[in-house]
């Protein structure tokens, strides 16, 4: 055997398209293989009974008619974020600042829930809390795009810094409208009128809001597949010299397109301020706007499958929440336990795009004649690739 | 070895607790077996606000005979819908009455008491109940500014302890407040502590600054800092977290805790704890809902109900003989002999005040609606539960008003 040449015991050998059947398998395997790594540690730290504990977890999110359509709900906000940040990634713009975009939205929202209650109709102080909404968002998310059209700013930094400056923009109006003063908090606005409040569709507080979101997937999905803008975005996205070469105005593309990401934060925003809770914190986002990247990229940038990546997170949530309840558990635990099971779900993607090749043991060597084994394999990397 | 020894240990101690849930079912009636009592938290034990309520929540139900599934704690519930939802949920799963310990809360438990008419809500240190008109939903808080007093009374003989071992001179006797937010409970707060203090320590000034939070460990230590780095020869605080008697105890500055005992961690600074007792409360509101009986809209605990208690004093920090002048005032404060807001006392812009429009009955514009000063004193906690003491009194410096 030529020492020189020694083959790794283990080496990585990228994949290449794997039958979705196949890929879901990879990932179904990663599932089964958390849920049992959990078990362990549950059983090992806790003393209870693991299938108990995720039993409670499902529980949780489908117990009770009410815990499903909160679970609906929150499904909606984060795919509603997740869906904003997606045309933006595609393009290769890294948009961080859904949190900031969120609350841009919800802020412009609130102010005309508390300064225009009485001046408007209540159809048209709706009407004018969503477009305030969607501009608020979208114009939080144009600042870093035109920067980054006109000057070639770093859209990471800036976004994020987006988030805290609409973060004390909130801190700020919050002191001007608390009640009672002094207490930091706006609490529940127009309670009793109920002015500037998203409508009610029959008994149903949220379905509205869910309403909302599925049309916005449907939108998301087709313009991203199927208009030109979204053929433009991902060629932009792809290379952007590219783009340049058969004439697609890039700096427009980028602007519009954190437009439409901001716009869409926006949505959100009313959503969650006229919509739900009904009064504007710096936490209403609740960080939905960095887990929506998560989203995102756990879905490969797909609205249709990013149902699924927001239903698991949210039910991961929503459960960790029940078992910390139940169990009188630290919510730290059930944090753990979301935290080795996305784990899992991350790190199986990697195993979906790549395989692991072991070295052929040595009897296998000596049956075959070295050089000829050395190109076959060769060959069979390339093919793999 | 050690794991397998834990592990074993842990085993035990939940079939014990199996055990103890057993035996304690068979103290209430078996047509009550069904009822249910549920508590909705900010944070979690982590928080000294939040684990003072969850201790007082299991005694209350431990006391009561209620066993470990008649009674849900939701921690981590967030100041909004969050609340509703929990609130909601918590009536879905059967409870018959729900507390709420947060003062953000107060709004999304009126939403919720108005979509379940039959389950009752109540809520600490709210200000609502006594003006929604509801007949579910009720606020409760305690005379927490008599056991400040007391604790500033306590305060007050440690710097005068001070003065008299010369570490001090009589104007350098300066108090430092870790506030959370600028609002009637914080002042109230702030402001009987420091009349307890000067009722000892008539030199004692105090400067007060806020953190805008009511559980951010690292502003609160960073504030203590501030304070004691300013020339405060003794820290309190008001707000939730560890932060300002750590960094007292780092600093070696004697500190007066809030919500509870900090002697554990703070062996050679903590002097005393005032805190809220709500086992009597709750108790009683329990009772009140097993037996059908229509609840108050306000509730105020006070010393005669236990519900204002102090900590033991730390002998080994505070002056000698605090702890029998703590009893010996606390029994004057019982009698009336003692006003805690004794306008005789303090002054407001170097002139005694003699009549003072509050807001009681919060809105948006926060309308001065009744008048609370009667027989020489301010009378807090009487026409609402929470407190309504939002003056500014001379001897107090704010340091800061970012947050107001």
């Amino acid at each position: 055997m030529n020492k020189q040449n020694k083959e790794p015991l283990v080496h990585i050998v990228k994949r290449g398209a794997m039958p979705w059947y196949k890929a879901w398998a990879i990932r179904g395997i990663a599932l089964v293989a958390a849920l049992l790594l959990c078990a362990v540690i549950t059983t090992v730290c806790t003393g209870l009974d693991p299938v108990k504990v995720y039993d409670t977890m499902i529980q949780g999110n489908f117990g009770s008619e009410r815990k499903i359509w909160i679970l609906l709900q929150n499904i909606a906000i984060l795919l509603c974020i997740s869906l904003a940040v997606t045309p933006a990634f595609k393009m290769k713009f890294w948009n961080i600042g859904a949190e900031g975009q969120v609350l841009a939205g919800g802020l412009a929202a609130a102010a005309c829930m508390i300064c225009l209650a009485d001046k408007l109709s209540p159809a048209m102080l709706i009407v004018v809390i969503c477009a305030a909404g969607v501009i608020g968002g979208a114009i939080w998310g144009f600042i870093p795009a035109f920067f980054k059209a006109k000057w070639n700013t770093n859209e990471t930094l800036f976004t994020l810094m987006m988030n805290y400056v609409a973060m004390q923009l909130v801190a700020y109006f919050t002191i001007v409208w608390e009640v009672p003063k002094g207490s930091g908090k706006i609490g529940i606005i127009n309670q009793s009128t109920e002015l500037g409040w998203l409508p009610q569709i029959g008994d149903y507080k949220y379905l509205l809001n869910v309403l909302v979101v599925v049309a916005i997937t449907v939108f998301v999905y087709i313009y991203m597949n199927y208009s030109k803008h979204g053929y433009e975005l991902s060629v932009v996205g792809e290379s952007e010299r590219t783009a340049r070469y058969v004439g697609i105005k890039v700096d427009r593309v980028i602007m519009r397109t954190m437009l439409l990401s901001g716009a869409i934060c926006g949505v959100a925003g009313v959503l969650l301020v006229s919509g739900t809770d009904h009064t504007i914190t710096t936490t209403i986002s609740d960080g939905r706007g960095f887990t929506a990247v998560m989203v995102s990229w756990l879905a490969k940038f797909n609205p249709i499958t990013m149902i699924f990546t927001s239903f698991l997170l949210v039910f991961m949530d929503r459960g960790a929440g029940e078992i910390s309840t139940v169990f009188s558990l630290n919510q730290s635990f059930a944090d753990i336990l979301c935290g080795v099971i996305i784990f899992f779900i991350i790190g199986c993607e990697f195993f979906i795009s790549y395989k692991l090749s072991f070295r052929k043991s040595e009897k296998a060597d000596k049956t075959e004649a070295g050089e000829q084994s050395d190109a076959d394999e060769k060959k069979e990397v390339k093919e793999d690739v | 070895m050690k794991k397998i020894t834990a592990l074993l240990l842990a085993l035990v101690m939940v079939f014990a607790l199996c055990a103890c849930g057993g035996n304690s079912g068979s103290k209430i009636d078996t047509d009550k077996a069904d009822f249910k009592v549920g508590f909705i938290c900010l944070h979690d034990e982590n928080s000294t606000y939040d684990l003072n309520f969850i201790n007082a929540a299991k005694a209350a139900c431990e006391n009561l005979g209620l066993s470990e599934d008649q009674y849900i704690i939701k921690t981590n519930i967030p100041e909004g819908q969050e609340c509703y939802n929990a609130a909601a949920d918590l009536a879905d799963a059967g409870c018959s009455v729900v507390f709420a310990d947060s003062f953000g809360h107060e709004d999304y438990m009126i939403q919720a008491a108005k979509e379940f008419p039959e389950v009752q809500f109540c809520h600490a240190t709210g200000t609502k109940a006594h003006t929604e008109g509801l007949d579910n939903y009720h606020n409760a808080f305690a005379s927490i500014y008599e056991g400040r007093f007391l604790a500033g009374v306590a305060a007050g003989m440690k710097l005068n302890e001070m003065i008299d071992n010369g570490e001090i001179t009589a104007e350098e006797a300066l108090i430092g407040y870790v506030g959370a937010f600028t609002y009637a409970e914080v002042i109230s707060g702030y402001t009987s502590f420091f009349l307890g203090a000067r009722y000892m320590c008539p030199s004692a000034t105090m400067k007060v600054t806020f953190t805008g939070s009511w559980y951010d460990e690292a502003a609160e230590k960073e504030a203590a800092n501030k304070l004691i780095s300013d020339g405060c020869v003794l820290i309190s605080q008001h707000a939730d977290s560890m932060g300002a008697p750590t960094a007292c105890e780092k600093a070696g500055v004697p500190d007066v805790s809030y919500n509870g005992s900090t002697v554990d961690a703070c062996p050679n600074t903590f002097i005393v704890s005032s805190r809220i007792d709500w086992t009597p409360y709750y108790e009683m509101v329990i009772k009140a809902v097993m037996n059908g009986e229509a609840l108050d809209a306000d509730w105020t605990g006070t010393l005669a109900t236990g519900s204002v208690v102090l900590t033991d004093v730390n002998e080994a920090v505070a002056a000698a003989g605090t702890a029998d002048k703590i009893a010996e005032v606390k029994a004057a404060l019982e009698a009336g002999e003692i006003k805690v807001f004794d306008t005789a006392t303090f002054t407001v812009g170097g002139k005694t005040l003699d009549s003072y429009k509050a807001d009681v009955d919060t809105d948006a514009d926060y309308t001065a609606d009744t008048e609370v000063i009667s027989d020489g004193a301010f009378n807090e906690s009487v026409f609402r539960s929470a407190p309504y003491f939002d003056i500014q009194i001379d001897g107090i410096t704010l340091l800061d008003q970012n947050f107001g």
